[in-house]
């Protein structure tokens, strides 16, 4: 059910940890519907991303996203690391199944939950930076109807 | 890969071969319909009359009270349903308990639709119905009582002959959905008080797309199937009679080892508890620690998540089920997990591990000490876990 890229990343998830000190760290997610995110960012003076790490309790896909989202982030400025969205993270996995995209949004998620927490730490605006959702699921699952 | 470890009998099993090699014939050779008069039909007619007749014997029933049909969920719908209807006038109550198969569930939950009444039963931290509840529950309107034999995730065995007698004095009926549990256990219908009884083939190593529903004489539910007079006319449909021969044979072989068989499960089943609770901390037994299936284990590994653990057995060569979210399509974990009253991520890391026949202490220790490698390993990637450690520091 899952790309080669996703097992991959399952498998040998990349940045797996946590950064002492980090500047920005960023928890999505609840234990409710299975999967929680944290995100590290220890970024320059520069707004550079020069390191970023997780940790996730979750599916194979959450596991997947997780890691290739740091690996998208690394180096990247904090604009740059903003334009990591959902789709971006399931583009470089080539793809994931309809039930797991919410796991993307997820990655998605904790970069943006990262970046707040380093914006609030240094009393900075981030532009376009807008204040995490706690529940990533809200509004989802829509009732199918049945017969 | 190297070998397959295939823990996972509970969803479904391996056809044997004996059951195999006897359905074989009913494709090419006897493919007559049961019902002509030539001698392929009748040959056809004779297999299914003894496969019933070895059905019945086995549940202490008459052959006639054995209707075949396509499998657990039709017979659970078919029982249901034509019971609702049938005894509509009598009233629109039915009881069931909250750790049903979603065959009853998803029923129950499509009659509340159309304006009957149901009432779930409560289950101990155990998995086991709680029988007061259940008498307290029966009113003048309840027309039947539908609780599961064994449970299908936690093993748990129900007290199936407490709940007859119990139907028996109120007078109600008694549906058992014994999918998990035959072939497992010795069942008898008459000492239970039983009045239908669901259950599927390729649970015992015999077919799937076979099962059958077994109706007490006098209870008057209507057919499911409507057609041709098979099935006394009770379930239309030519009769799938490879499959029939094949459940026969199944059943014929569960009962004939099921003493030695299970005492080997049981022994292999309690060394696996044992040695995992033993073995990986922050792990807990899910169902009862005795009176569940001989072959079932089920646990819940704190911090981390169910499907992760199944993709890593997997790559293991070792096939196992979870009741976590991801494995189920939906975002809620496991209703019998929720109904024994254990937290949401808590029933996310939980791991089903069922035996078979051919399960040996071998692939049991390999089994363990894979488990535990790769708990340790989701553990140190889990955040909730980096959470208790700074908690316990």
């Amino acid at each position: 059910m899952y790309s080669e890229k996703v097992m991959d990343h399952f498998q040998h998830p990349r940045n797996v940890g946590e950064i002492e000190n980090a500047s920005g760290v960023g928890t999505v997610g609840n234990a409710k519907c299975g999967d929680i995110m944290r995100m590290y960012l220890d970024i320059d003076d520069n707004g550079i991303i020069q390191e970023a790490k997780f940790k996730t309790f979750g599916c194979g896909a959450a596991v997947a996203t997780s890691s290739m989202a740091t690996e998208l982030v690394k180096g990247k400025t904090i604009q740059e690391a903003l334009e990591v969205t959902n789709k971006a993270v399931m583009e470089a996995l080539d793809g994931l199944p309809p039930v797991k995209v919410h796991c993307s949004l997820l990655a998605e998620e904790a970069i943006h939950a990262a970046l707040w927490d380093y914006a609030e730490k240094h009393g900075i605006k981030i532009e376009g930076l807008q204040k995490p959702k706690s529940d990533i699921h809200e509004g989802e699952e829509a009732e199918e109807e049945e017969y | 890969m190297g070998k397959l470890i295939y823990l996972d009998n509970a969803a479904t099993t391996k056809t044997s071969e004996s059951v195999l090699q006897a359905m074989l014939p009913y494709f090419t050779e006897c493919y007559g319909n049961a019902s002509s008069i030539y001698s392929i039909g009748t040959k056809s007619k004779e297999a299914i009359t003894k496969s019933r007749e070895t059905i019945a014997a086995t549940l202490g029933a008459k052959p006639e009270e054995i209707y075949f049909t396509a499998g657990g969920s039709e017979s659970d719908n078919w029982a249901l349903k034509a019971t609702a209807e049938a005894y509509e006038s009598k009233g629109k109550h039915i009881i069931t308990s909250k750790i049903e198969h979603h065959a009853i569930l998803h029923t129950c939950e499509y009659l509340e639709k159309r304006g009957y009444e149901v009432t779930y039963i409560d289950v101990d931290e155990n998995g086991t119905v709680k029988l007061d509840q259940l008498e307290k529950a029966i009113r003048p309107d309840t027309i039947l009582i539908s609780i599961m034999y064994a449970n299908n995730e936690i093993g748990t065995i129900q007290p199936i002959k407490e709940i007859g007698e119990i139907a028996k004095k109120y007078g109600v009926l008694f549906h058992t959905d014994a999918v998990q549990a035959y072939g497992q256990l010795p069942i008898n219908v008459d000492e239970c008080h039983i009045d239908m009884l669901s259950s599927s083939g390729h649970k015992l190593n015999g077919p799937k797309g076979i099962g059958f529903l077994y109706i007490r004489k006098g209870v008057k539910i209507r057919s499911f199937v409507h057609g041709g007079a098979q099935e006394r006319k009770r379930r239309a449909g030519t009769e799938n009679v490879p499959g029939i021969v094949g459940y026969g044979k199944a059943a014929e072989e569960a009962f004939a080892s099921m003493q030695d068989r299970t005492a080997k499960e049981t022994e292999l089943r309690d060394y696996l508890i044992d040695r995992v609770l033993a073995e990986i901390p922050y792990t807990r037994l899910n169902g009862h620690r005795t009176n569940r299936l001989p072959n079932n284990a089920n646990f819940s590994f704190q911090f981390i998540e169910g499907e992760s653990l199944l993709i890593m057995l997997d790559m293991e060569g070792i096939c196992g089920s979870s009741g976590s979210a991801c494995t189920s399509g939906s975002l809620d974990p496991s209703h019998v997990l929720m109904a024994i009253g254990l937290p949401h991520e808590i029933a996310h890391g939980s791991l089903r591990l069922t035996l078979g026949a051919d399960t040996t202490k071998e692939d049991i220790d390999f089994v363990i000490e894979k488990v535990k490698g790769i708990v340790a390993k989701l553990r140190s990637m889990s955040p909730l876990y980096e959470d208790f450690v700074k908690k316990q520091k």
